[in-house]
């Protein structure tokens, strides 16, 4: 009914290749950018910035710099939580080393700095693929743990090993350490969520998209019409680190406060975002957001029917968490193999056309 | 080179140019297979020239020299007078020889539009940083390389299906969405490795209008591979016949059918 393109005529080549080209859709994102920066950072308190929104925002983030990696250029990685560390670390030492500088420039930079490092592991991509290339990403991930575990320089000499946030402020307002308010570190993480979403949908409807997704398809057919394929598996690698190091900055600073790398960043977070990836849908900047969603939201739901619905001892509670969570993964990967995306994709299909059908 | 300047006049009256392309002596083996043998043949300006030959004769290899894929152990290619060093196949497309393939290539998980986009990468000048922007030169880049596209989707006639994701279309569409995007490049010279495999009659003399109009309206080089005779005849200016990896005839079309080389190979030679 509302849901249509009928009457909507596009006129240019830059209005039939915009992002939302139907009107309905349109509206409907800018009413959530609208709820998200004007009504939510006043009524968000502390317990749904930190067991939702916070987790939410920042896992999107990483999911996006995955989904660049994995469903746009075909390339799989392992190292997601090595590749967060390195945006973590990074943070922590330019936010001691510079305390006056604004954090927003700290957490790009951090993205900045783990862009290299993944553009120097993602060098052995250009010789092997597949599950092979899973390998040595896993590679990479052990060793960027252990180097953070083992190297003092990394977390300035402390006794625990571990890494603190110092209070930091953009313009003033407070948006590390324990001062800091819920509705800040919202809005702070909102913005570079929003940010990295725009980035990421002008590459992957660009020319650099395209390149990226004719490597993923099939890279001699890639070459053959033009694709430097080294320089097109390096940027991917580039630009997917750069939002990982940015949500690995934004996870250690903003949400956490304080980190250790094996329990925070160790393969259990690769493969929770490489999960959000999939749920979500492979090469779909919305899959990103739904995958993180899914996978956030889900547990607190859970608990939430569990122990203050049914009122189950937490225990059975946290246990039955894992199963369902685990269960729900294999039914979904069966159902729709292609994610929370392409259902997406196929209610939209079903909504033009409704009420009428045929 | 004797006649490299000047070139002739085909009986439909089409000028053709001077050699654009020239494979000197090429050998190309593969352990102890010895897949092309000591070929020499030229390409020129404005024609349509066939490859032909009795499958594992060599031809797609050879085109896989052409375009970079194989680099031969003997022998040079010469494009546009002057011999090009070793190549990677990208670098190959960006001298502007564009192509398509035997078992289609194209990018499945991308719509028709996407794909036939992939054709003008080598216009494409703006860095990942303006890209990001998008706003500004990308988005106006992208805008004038569409107007481009869209003329190449008008040409082939794939207006309908632009935005279908190339998985869900049929064979025939998806041969003629690869040739859109080999033309999209606007190469000088188009290599096309059987781009009538497996249609039937009328699919092929669509086709073959489409190689004609090519030729006709951008002046493109053409170099093919078919096994139809009946089209290789009537479509091409000049034919190479391969066998067993060696060159067994080279000619119009009139020359090659009265080679007895060439018939034997195709009919076979009694043994007694």
């Amino acid at each position: 009914m509302f849901y249509r393109e009928a009457g909507d005529f596009k006129t240019s080549y830059t209005a039939d290749s915009q992002t939302f080209p139907i009107k309905f859709d349109r509206y409907r994102y800018y009413a959530v950018l609208a709820v998200a920066f004007g009504i939510i950072p006043f009524i968000i308190n502390d317990y749904w910035a930190n067991a939702l929104l916070l987790p939410f925002l920042i896992y999107a983030i990483a999911a996006i710099g995955l989904n660049i990696l994995v469903g746009y250029c075909g390339q799989v990685s392992l190292g997601t939580g090595g590749f967060m560390a390195v945006g973590a670390y990074a943070c922590y030492k330019l936010m001691t080393a510079f305390p006056d500088v604004s954090m927003f420039i700290h957490v790009i930079l951090a993205g900045g700095i783990t862009a290299i490092v993944g553009v120097l592991f993602g060098l052995p991509s250009l010789r092997i693929k597949g599950f092979y290339l899973a390998v040595a990403t896993l590679a990479a991930q052990f060793f960027l743990v252990w180097l953070f575990n083992r190297v003092p320089w990394f977390y300035n000499y402390s006794a625990s090993g571990q890494i603190n946030s110092p209070e930091r402020d953009v313009f003033g307002i407070v948006i590390t350490g324990p001062n800091a308010s819920a509705w800040a570190t919202y809005l702070f993480c909102l913005i570079f969520l929003t940010l990295c979403a725009i980035l990421a949908r002008n590459l992957t409807r660009g020319t650099t998209g395209r390149k990226w997704m004719a490597i993923r398809d099939m890279d001699i057919a890639a070459e053959i019409i033009g694709v430097n394929p080294l320089k097109a598996k390096l940027t991917a690698f580039a630009v997917s680190s750069f939002f990982v190091g940015i949500a690995g900055a934004l996870f250690f600073s903003v949400y956490l406060g304080a980190v250790e790398v094996g329990e925070v960043f160790g393969i259990q977070k690769s493969f929770l975002v490489l999960f959000m990836v999939i749920i979500g849908g492979l090469g779909s900047i919305f899959g990103s957001f739904a995958g993180a969603a899914f996978l956030v939201l889900l547990p607190v739901v859970l608990k939430v029917v569990g122990v203050d619905v049914l009122g189950w001892p937490t225990d059975i509670v946290a246990h039955l968490q894992l199963v369902i969570v685990g269960a729900l993964i294999v039914m979904f990967l069966i159902l729709e193999p292609h994610g929370l995306a392409q259902l997406w994709r196929v209610a939209k299909e079903k909504l033009r056309l409704w009420p009428f059908p045929h | 080179m004797l006649d490299n300047a000047e070139g002739y006049v085909t009986e439909d009256g089409r000028k053709i140019g001077g050699v654009v392309m020239e494979m000197k002596n090429i050998t190309l083996r593969f352990g102890g297979v010895v897949a092309i043998k000591d070929i020499s043949f030229d390409i020129r300006e404005g024609e349509i020239r066939a490859i032909i030959g009795p499958n594992g004769a060599g031809k797609s290899s050879m085109l896989n020299v052409i375009s970079g894929f194989y680099v031969p152990q003997e022998g040079e290619v010469w494009f546009h007078g002057a011999k090009r060093p070793q190549m990677r196949p990208f670098e190959v497309a960006q001298q502007g020889i564009a192509r398509t393939f035997q078992n289609i290539a194209l990018f499945e998980g991308m719509s028709v539009l996407d794909n036939v986009m992939t054709g003008r990468l080598g216009y494409m000048k703006t860095n990942i940083f303006q890209q990001a922007l998008w706003k500004g030169k990308a988005e106006s880049e992208e805008v004038e390389n569409r107007e481009a596209v869209e003329k190449m989707i008008d040409f082939l006639e794939i207006q309908h299906i632009r935005k279908t994701p190339v998985s869900r279309l049929p064979y025939g569409l998806k041969k003629r969405v690869e040739l859109a995007r080999a033309l999209a490049a606007e190469p000088k010279l188009l290599l096309l490795d059987e781009p009538m495999a497996g249609m039937n009659v009328e699919e092929k003399e669509d086709m073959s209008r489409f190689i004609l109009d090519v030729n006709d309206e951008f002046g493109t080089t053409i170099a093919l591979i078919e096994h139809d005779m009946g089209v290789v005849m009537d479509l091409s200016d000049r034919v190479v016949v391969m066998d067993y990896g060696k060159k067994i005839g080279d000619g119009t079309p009139d020359e090659v059918r009265n080679n007895q080389e060439v018939i034997d190979a195709y009919l076979g030679v009694s043994h007694d």
